[in-house]
Parts: C-alpha cells; sequence; structure tokens
C-alpha cells in the first residue's frame, strides 16, 4: 500500500549523505560508467565493505532521484476567490473544510457541490448530522438529480409532530435519539461503500456538526485508507468538520471563519431596533489555508474574503 | 428449405436435472400419482442399470438406496420447455412448438447469419446445453425427418438433401410413436395397435417400412400407415406452425424439506436467477423487474397481518411502493402463505451475481418470517439499453455497481434516507421528499449554464433535525436571550435580529402549521454565530431550526 523512502546510509547505518556533501571515496568514473551501463542508478559509496553493501541495495534510488509525484488535477469550487487562493479542490485527495459554526463551511461545500454538478458530474454527500436544508441546496444551484444525499442515523419522522401544532395537537413520543457512534459507524461504511463504487465527481462528507471529540475517534488509518480510494480517480473528497481531524492525509486544509455579517435597512422606520425592518443580506467568510500540499507554502500564508449572499438578497 | 429439431430425450427426468444439476452423476427416478399410490414414471439410465422399471411403486423404487427419487414438477418441466423454445428463438424466428421436449426452427436464410447447416447445429447443441439440457439436434430438409433424427440420434446429425430415406433406414420403427408423455390423445389410440401390427409384420426399422408396396399397405393399414411409410422416407413435407415465444421467463422450484436461514435460500435463487439470466441472454433482452413469491409453509396459529412473523402486511406494502424500489406482498391461500418481494431496476440490467446480491440484501432487510417450501422468480423482459458513455462526458457511477452501493447503503440507513432531493411544491418547513437516485435520469436545468460560469456563493443553512426547543427571553418587548437546553453551545444574548417574517399554510387539512421566523445573530462562547429562530404559532413553542453557515 504505502511507498516508503529508503535511505542506504539510514540502512548501512551512516549518517545521512546529502549530494552537495563531499565522501572519503567516490567511486572512479569507470565504476560510475558501469553501473550506468548495467542499468543501475549511480551510488555513492565509502568503503570496500559499503561497496559489497551497495551492490545489494543497487535498485534503490536516492532520495534526490526520487519522482516527484505530478500535480493532481483541480477543480473549481465555485467560488472565484476561492479557487484564485487554491487553485481549485484537488482530485483525487482529501480536502478538508474546518470552521466553527456559521464560519462559511456549508457555503463552501454547497458552492462545490453546485460546481460539479453544473460540470455533469455525479455527487454524494454523506451528511453525519442529517443537517443539509434542501432548500439551501437548490438556492446554491445544485441540479438536485446529480447529488445523491446520505441521511445518517435512525429513521425518524419526516415532519417533526412538536412543530406540527395541528388541531389535535397530538404529542407523538421521538424514537430515541440515535448515539452518536451509531452515526459515525453508519458515516464511516456508507463513505467506503461509495468509495469503493467509484464514478463520483465530488464526494462531501459532512462532520460539521459532530463534536471534535467525537469526531476525532475516526482513526487516522480509516482517513489513510479514504485517501487511498481516491487516489489516482477524479473524486474530490471533501470533508467539512469544526476541527481538523484528518491529519496529514489531508492534501489541502481550509480554515474558515467569518468577518462579518452585513445587514441591510429595509425600511425607513424611526425605530431601527424594530426586527423586520432589517433583513440579513449577507456574510463575508474569511478562509486561509492551513497546509496545502500543491504549493509548499507556509502555513497561514494566505487568506481572503468572500461574500455570500442570502437566497432573499436578491 | 432446411429446418433443425431439438429434441430433449427423457424429458421429465432433463428437467430435474437442469433444476439440480449436482443429481447428473446419480441414479435419479421421477414418480407421480397421489400418495401412497405415487409410481416411478421415469429415470435415468443408471437407475435403470440399478432395476429400476417404470411402474415401479414409489415403495418398491425407495429399496434401492442409491437412488434419488424427486416428485414430477409441472413448473420445472415448463420452465425447460419454455427454455427450449428460448434457445429456438435465438435462431430462428420462425419456431413450431412440436411437443414438450421438441421444437423445430425454420433455417432458411439463416445461413447467412450463423454459418453452414453443421454449425448452426453445433451452436443449437452447445445453447441448449448452456441452459441445462442435453439434447438431440438434427438438420434436415423437411421438418419430420428433422424430428425423427433428433428422435433417433443422439448428439448432432446433419442429413443432407435426398439422403433422408438411407440416413432415417437404420432407425427402428419405435421413432415413429412418440413417448407417452408426447402423443396426443389421437396419437394414444394408435400407439398400441400400429407398432405391434409392423412388429409381427417384421418390420423392425424403417427401412423396411419404406420398401413396403404403398398399395398394400395403404389396404391394410389405411392412411395412418401411407403417413408412417413417407415419414420413413423423408418425404413428407408440411408447413411449420409458428409460435410466438412467450415473452415470460419464471423459474420455479418446489423443496423437499422447508428452507428456514437465508443462506440455503441464496444458493438457491443464484441457482434460479442464472437459468433465467441464461434464458435472457439467449433471447438478447435483459430486464428491469424481479418478481420472487415465496412460499411459506403454513402458519397455523399465526395472523398474517401481525407483525410477529416478520412479514409486512399488505397495505403497508401497498403504502411503501411508492417511495421504496423493492415492494413486498403478502397474501394467504388455503394454508399457505406467500411473500412476494419486487425488485425494480432503475435501468435495464442482465447480471446473475448482482441481482443475487440485491434480493440478499432486499430479505435480510425484510425476512420472509416462515420456513419456505417454495421458490418462485419471475423477471420481466425489457430491450437492453444501447445509451454509451459519451467520450468527453464526465465519468459517472456504473449503473450495475451503483446500484449494489445503493442497496447495502440503504441496508445501513434505511431506504428512506438514501436518495436524490425532490423539493415539493410548499412553503412548510422540510418540504422535500427523498427520490430513487437515477444519475441518467437527472433532468437538464430549464437555463443551463455553462460549466465554467460561476454565481456568487447563497449562505446556506444547516438544519437541526429536530429541531431545538429554546427558551426565549425578552427585555422591553425586544428579544434579548436564547438558549437551548439541548445543544450548550446555542445560546446567548442577541445582538442583532431580523424578523418576523410570518408563514402558513395547509389550514385546509389536520396537519396546519403556522410559524414566525427570525434571523438572530447570538454571542456565545465561541463567537457570533447566526441562527433561525422560528416561533410556532399553533403549538406556542420557540425552536431554533438552524444555523447559517
Amino acid at each position: 500500500m504505502s511507498s516508503a523512502v529508503f535511505s542506504t546510509s539510514a540502512a548501512l547505518g551512516r549518517p545521512f549523505v546529502f549530494d552537495g556533501e563531499e565522501m572519503e571515496e567516490v567511486c572512479s568514473k569507470t565504476s560510475e560508467a558501469q553501473l550506468f551501463s548495467e542499468g543501475r542508478p549511480p551510488q555513492r559509496v565509502g568503503s570496500a565493505a559499503f561497496k559489497d553493501k551497495d551492490a545489494k541495495l543497487s535498485g534503490v534510488q536516492t532520495a534526490s532521484r526520487l519522482g516527484v509525484r505530478p500535480a493532481p488535477a483541480m477543480a473549481s469550487s465555485g467560488i472565484a476567490e476561492m479557487d484564485a487562493l487554491t487553485g481549485g479542490l484537488p482530485r483525487g485527495c482529501l480536502t478538508e473544510i474546518c470552521g466553527p459554526a456559521s464560519s462559511g463551511r456549508t457555503t463552501l461545500l454547497l458552492s462545490a457541490l453546485a460546481a460539479a454538478t453544473r460540470r455533469g458530474e455525479c455527487c454524494a454527500i454523506v451528511d453525519a448530522g442529517n443537517a443539509l436544508d434542501p432548500q439551501s441546496v437548490a438556492e446554491a444551484g445544485v441540479e438536485l438529480g446529480r447529488l445523491l444525499w446520505v441521511r445518517c442515523g435512525e429513521e425518524s419522522p419526516e415532519i417533526q409532530p412538536e412543530l406540527k401544532g395541528g388541531p389535535n395537537g397530538a404529542k407523538k413520543n421521538f424514537a430515541k435519539s440515535d448515539s452518536a457512534e451509531q452515526r459515525l459507524e453508519q458515516f464511516l461504511r456508507v463513505t467506503d461503500l461509495l468509495l469503493e463504487s467509484g464514478g463520483f465527481g465530488l464526494i462531501a462528507l459532512d462532520l460539521g456538526d459532530v463534536p471534535p471529540q467525537t469526531a476525532r475517534r475516526i482513526s487516522l488509518t480509516t482517513w489513510f485508507r479514504f485517501r487511498r480510494a481516491v487516489e489516482h480517480t477524479p473524486t474530490v473528497l471533501l470533508a467539512v468538520e469544526r476541527q481538523s481531524i484528518a491529519g496529514s492525509c489531508s492534501s489541502l486544509l481550509i480554515k474558515l471563519g467569518t468577518h462579518r455579517h452585513r445587514i441591510t435597512q429595509t425600511a425607513d422606520v424611526k425605530t431601527p431596533a424594530l426586527g423586520h425592518a432589517q433583513l440579513l443580506t449577507d456574510l463575508e467568510i474569511t478562509a486561509e489555508i492551513v497546509r496545502s500540499r500543491m504549493e509548499r507554502k507556509p502555513a497561514g500564508s494566505a487568506e481572503i474574503t468572500f461574500a455570500s449572499k442570502t437566497a432573499w438578497a436578491g | 428449405m432446411p429446418f433443425a429439431c431439438i429434441f430433449v430425450p427423457n424429458f421429465s427426468v432433463a428437467a430435474v436435472f437442469r433444476a439440480e444439476p449436482e443429481l447428473r452423476a446419480r441414479a435419479v427416478a421421477i414418480f407421480e400419482g397421489k400418495p401412497p399410490l405415487e409410481k416411478v414414471f421415469a429415470m435415468n439410465e443408471s437407475a435403470s442399470r440399478a432395476g429400476i422399471t417404470p411402474g415401479m411403486t414409489k415403495a418398491q423404487a425407495e429399496l434401492c438406496s442409491e437412488l434419488t427419487l424427486r416428485p414430477r414438477s409441472p413448473l420445472q418441466e415448463s420452465a425447460a420447455h419454455a427454455a427450449l423454445l428460448d434457445c429456438a428463438q435465438s435462431f430462428s424466428p420462425c419456431v413450431e412448438d412440436a411437443a414438450a421436449n421438441a421444437a423445430i426452427l425454420d433455417l432458411a436464410g439463416m445461413e447467412s447469419l450463423f454459418g453452414t447447416l453443421s454449425e448452426i447445429a453445433r451452436n443449437l447443441f452447445h445453447c441448449t446445453a448452456d441452459l441445462g439440457l442435453d439434447a438431440n439436434v438434427a438438420v434436415a430438409s423437411n421438418p419430420d425427418a428433422a424430428l425423427l433424427a433428433a428422435r433417433g440420434f443422439s448428439g448432432v446429425t446433419v442429413i443432407p438433401r435426398g439422403k433422408e430415406a438411407e440416413q432415417l433406414g437404420s432407425l427402428k420403427v419405435e421413432v415413429l410413436f412418440p413417448a407417452q408423455e408426447e402423443r396426443t390423445s389421437e396419437q394414444k389410440r394408435e400407439a398400441g395397435r400400429l407398432p405391434e401390427t409392423l412388429d409381427r409384420w417384421g418390420v423392425r426399422d424403417l427401412r423396411a417400412l419404406a420398401a413396403l408396396p404403398e398399395v398394400a399397405l395403404s389396404e391394410r393399414l389405411g392412411q395412418e400407415g401411407l403417413r408412417l411409410q413417407q415419414l420413413a422416407r423423408g418425404t413428407a413435407s408440411r408447413t411449420l406452425v409458428p409460435v410466438e415465444a412467450p415473452a415470460t421467463f419464471e423459474e420455479a422450484v418446489e423443496l423437499e424439506y422447508p428452507i428456514v436461514l437465508l443462506e440455503p435460500l441464496a444458493f438457491l435463487l443464484n441457482r434460479l436467477i442464472e437459468q433465467i439470466c441464461a434464458r435472457l441472454a439467449a433471447r438478447a433482452l435483459n430486464t428491469q423487474e424481479l418478481r420472487l413469491t415465496l412460499e411459506l409453509q403454513n402458519l397455523t396459529g399465526a395472523d398474517p397481518e401481525s407483525d410477529t412473523v416478520g412479514i409486512p402486511s399488505e397495505s403497508e406494502a401497498a403504502k411503501s411502493a411508492t417511495e421504496s424500489q423493492a415492494t413486498s406482498q403478502q397474501f394467504v391461500s388455503g394454508r399457505q402463505a406467500k411473500f412476494c418481494r419486487t425488485l425494480r431496476l432503475p435501468l435495464p440490467m442482465l447480471d446473475a451475481k448482482l441481482f443475487l446480491k440485491l434480493l440478499q440484501l432486499d430479505l435480510n432487510a425484510h425476512p420472509p418470517g416462515a420456513p419456505i417450501v417454495k421458490i418462485h422468480l419471475i423477471a420481466e423482459p425489457v430491450r437492453p439499453r444501447s445509451t454509451q458513455g459519451g467520450l468527453f462526458l464526465p465519468p459517472s457511477p456504473e449503473p450495475e455497481k451503483l446500484e449494489l452501493t445503493l442497496a447495502r447503503i440503504a441496508g445501513l440507513v434505511g431506504k428512506s434516507r438514501v436518495g436524490s432531493v425532490e423539493l415539493l411544491d410548499t412553503h412548510r418547513a422540510e418540504g422535500f421528499r427523498l427520490r430513487r437516485f437515477v444519475p441518467g435520469a437527472a433532468p437538464e436545468t430549464k437555463h443551463k449554464k455553462s460549466a465554467t460560469e460561476e454565481k456568487s456563493a447563497v449562505a446556506a443553512l444547516r438544519m437541526f433535525r429536530p429541531p431545538l426547543r429554546a427558551n426565549v427571553t425578552w427585555e422591553n418587548g425586544e428579544l434579548a436571550g436564547v438558549v437551548c437546553t439541548k445543544k450548550k453551545e446555542v445560546q446567548g444574548s442577541v445582538l442583532w435580529k431580523a424578523g418576523p417574517w410570518r408563514s402558513s399554510g395547509d389550514w385546509w387539512e389536520r396537519e396546519a402549521w403556522a410559524r414566525d421566523e427570525w434571523d438572530i445573530a447570538l454571542q456565545s462562547n465561541e463567537g457570533v454565530a447566526l441562527y433561525r429562530l422560528v416561533h410556532d404559532l399553533l403549538g406556542g413553542g420557540w425552536f431554533v431550526e438552524g444555523t447559517y453557515d
């Protein structure tokens, strides 16, 4: 599964030797030519004993000659500012979007889903918290027929009787609330099935409502498995969380936060405190790249702000 | 004009072997009749060698220890007959249903499609073998000669034009008289008399019969004698009576002992599905609907409509039929209950493994609840899908793989919790439903946007399901604070609010609703967060419905 970088120096109990350093004994040009002629990569040797051992490790490449992994193809996130910051969402990689409540995580997620479905790709969202609002999904421009929604958790009535308030006023007892462990178990198994199925342009893992201490129960090996499952596929694996939990398995980690929310005065009234005189029109969201494998930028080197309008703002 | 005939010798045994291939290596006898007068009706060669003869009572046959006895199954025989016709139909559109165990094909014009006559005969032989039947195949210039050759010669026989009398001459006279199971009532009357007469005359083979003088033969045996002589000479001529092959693909198996576990059921289902898939493949058809009927052991003392037996009632099945891909039905006939499951597929498919897995998942989710004594499977045939994925279109999940994945996910989270969203024409909260996810069936958007076109992001709402009951505090007639006991982080002082936005609906129904919505910003320990606060005007409670995120 995993590729390991093997150092000849470490194997032989010697300190690491870098490309530019002087060696005690450097093999002659003829021997180097011989090595080349045998189709082996050139090796540096320090002693006769080292030569013998080196012959056994002739197939091992030096770290400096390891091939560079090709940059992944990028898919648009649906937000121009975000694309300018990150270059898009990497395909075949895990991307994490984290932030607190009202930080714009779902807005970014739905924008990415809308962009993907507009491209004609099939998308799936594994909703651990059963928090997706279909009205928001439609307003974000997602083609609903191309989005598979998996709602984790137990069966529950679609219309909550507490809110019905009908003439009979009947109060039904809710089914016993499902445990976080059960939801997480479902979430992991569903994700595995979707990744195994393949063919999706974007698979979103929504852990936005799962408390960080519960989300951290997902082991790093699981995230590694997810990452390996999408590797070399055109699938964007997008995880939405409160805090980063996938560690080094994610290729891109974006941290979001609300800069400010804009309120529009809808009427010229004498008492501005009146609620109906005001309207929430847009949120300004700040995005920061915490980690990116695509561009080797230091953490926190880039930050942008973009606006998300409410559906009724026009 | 060439004709081919497919003939299955010892048809009752062949039908049993088709359903239970593992019996081929054993001595098998088929019995029929009402207990205790059951008699052996047919047997294979191994059973004959062991001394079993037709007409033996079941009790006598049971004395043979290595003998396997099976009751005669009209269901299996009709399925084998249908398979025979399917095989014939896959080579020629003009097929005569000559008998339960014989089909005659008109091969005129088929040589350009399927090769020479001998190649067609060989392919017919292999095709019937693939369908689980050991058949004889013969090709001749007239239908009756082909039928006689198929009855008399085992394997593949091709009789060149003009050589019929020569080739058929070596056959015994008995081939002119079909076996008991193939005879019509008229033939049965003649059957006893004519062979005896010919035997007395010393006519043992068709060559001898063909050599008899026609006038003398007609004086003694009448028109029937002349007809038999024409058959023996291979000169009988008639037109085929083509049949329209029935478009029903059904297989059934009756069990000697009731099945209690799903694992052995899957084993039997696999066999039935493979047989149906082979028949569909022979006719170049796929299926989009599989109907499984399980006959259950009598449920004496159990109320069929109660939940105790684990079978969904008819009303429940009808209720769920609109939303679920697999529907169930259960009814009681006499003392035996039938449990039905219908598996509807989004696209025409033909994958036995997939069908088996889907049925297994469905039965796991909806177990029959009683021992199974009979399995009946029907596939609705449809033409295969002919669309091909575009070279430059984005990839989408393979339909077969996706169907299996969706079934597995439905098994994990429930059928009503997986699918694609369909918004309902209502302003009610949660005004949506989930429908089956079929990527190919996604409707085109009215105003098609280019893939590169991007609109500004729309602030999304994250729902709390169920909504969080909130305690609201007021100061000077203004909303001042919100506290949710169930979710500690949703509490704090109201920094800002917009609303109320009033909506109501369905007042003409029992499910009436009326509510005021507020958009509020709460200052909590974690920072400022925006929420949607709802006041249920009919119920009187306050709820935090979701957060803007």
